[in-house]
């Protein structure tokens, strides 16, 4: 039976942080160390939730935590999970939480190394879109036509030009044991995910959508009710990668308005039909691809 | 349990580590100061279906009894326990 509400430890490891009020990357954080429990050992890049989790004395981890160089998160995973090895212990879990910057961007080349490695950690990647700690730039999962501060909306160039890398299949490329993505929308499908793959011995890697308030511009009640929209308009969609192929978890039979999942958020406020019909196509071109190379649970 | 507030604040210069570790889950200040709205359970209405304690991005919220309640030391008023709420058991009102 999978993970749920009544049988998820009851102790919180991650309490009392400095997150924004509503914050998506801490609710990814608390209910993945709540499903792998205190003998979980997490690494933290720069980032949010280091920022947020170890102003001393202030230590919001009650499990043990440490902070890794930005780049260095799966390097640092892979340096845990060899110490305790040598050192005889075996029943621990060593897990990253790096944002969407810190995996796609600067830690990827460590987070490839790691993979290839194949060594027994688990890497959980809270995407909130952009550089929210530093004040909102964009990074390689920020989506086409966000606004930041270094994409801007003017006359001629309206946000982000690119669009998202997908981080999901390029881990799943390296032929990971397994990979996953995941909304903080729908919690329990993530829990059953840390779960799974905590029971995975190799490199697994979960995805996890996880809505900024402050970033977005939403309000703060609406983190988790957007995190859920994302996945029923087909913007964002849960799967998994596993023994060599992919599987789609939920596939909508009818999408949700694209149009209003754009307009209750400020960064997308200055975008008009003409590209939200680029956003729509391209993700119609992306289900194409899922529906012929998924499988369906 | 939950990492719990500590009554003493490391001031001087030999309270502070000169290693690298710290005691795991020490806590020294509250984030109640952060909230304009408190949430309110009202307890009749309350199934204890555990929705808002998954849900809550700061864990603040534990069930008892199988009422929901709220430790207003750590809350910081961002209302997704009301909306997640089914029952409408929860209603924001403004801090004073």
């Amino acid at each position: 039976m999978s993970i749920n509400a009544k049988t998820l430890d009851k102790t919180e490891y991650f309490y009392g942080h400095k997150a924004c009020a509503g914050c998506g990357g801490s609710l990814a954080v608390r209910i993945a160390l709540k499903v792998l429990g205190k003998r979980s050992i997490a690494v933290l890049p720069a980032g949010c939730m280091s920022a947020v989790g170890f102003n001393f004395p202030q230590l919001c981890f009650g499990n043990n935590a440490i902070i890794s160089t930005f780049a260095g998160t799966a390097s640092m995973l892979t340096g845990v999970y060899a110490g305790l090895k040598a050192q005889g212990i075996t029943d621990f879990q060593a897990v990253g939480f790096a944002g969407d910057g810190g995996t796609a961007d600067i830690g990827l080349q460590a987070l490839s190394g790691a993979i290839d490695r194949n060594d027994d950690i688990l890497y959980i990647c809270y995407d909130n879109e952009a550089y929210m700690n530093t004040g909102i730039q964009k990074s390689s999962l920020t989506p086409f036509g966000a606004k930041t501060t270094t994409t801007p909306a003017g006359k001629n160039i309206r946000g982000n030009l690119r669009q998202k890398k997908n981080m999901f299949e390029i881990a799943a490329a390296h032929d990971i044991p397994y990979a996953a993505t995941a909304s903080i929308g729908y919690i329990n499908d993530f829990m059953a995910k840390v779960e799974k793959a905590s029971k995975i011995r190799g490199t697994k890697y979960i995805h996890v959508i996880a809505p900024c308030p402050t970033g977005w511009g939403v309000a703060s009640d609406q983190t988790v009710d957007i995190a859920k929209e994302v996945v029923d308009c087909g913007l964002w969609y849960l799967a998994e990668y596993e023994n060599g192929s992919f599987k789609i978890n939920r596939r909508p039979k009818e999408f949700s308005s694209v149009e209003e999942y754009i307009r209750r958020q400020g960064r997308f406020k200055h975008l008009n039909d003409e590209d939200i019909k680029v956003i729509i196509d391209s993700r119609d071109k992306k289900w194409e691809a899922i529906d012929k190379t998924y499988s369906l649970q | 349990m939950r990492p719990y507030l500590r009554e003493k604040i490391p001031s001087s210069i030999d309270e502070i580590p000169s290693a690298t570790a710290y005691e795991a889950g020490y806590l020294v200040t509250k984030n109640s100061g952060w909230r304009n709205v408190r949430p309110v359970i009202d307890t009749a209405t309350c199934v204890g279906c555990q929705n808002c304690y998954l849900y809550c991005p700061d864990g603040v919220i534990s069930i008892e009894d199988g009422k929901a309640k709220i430790d207003y030391d750590f809350c910081k008023g961002c209302g997704i326990c009301r909306t997640v709420c089914k029952p409408g058991a929860i209603r924001m009102e403004a801090e004073k």
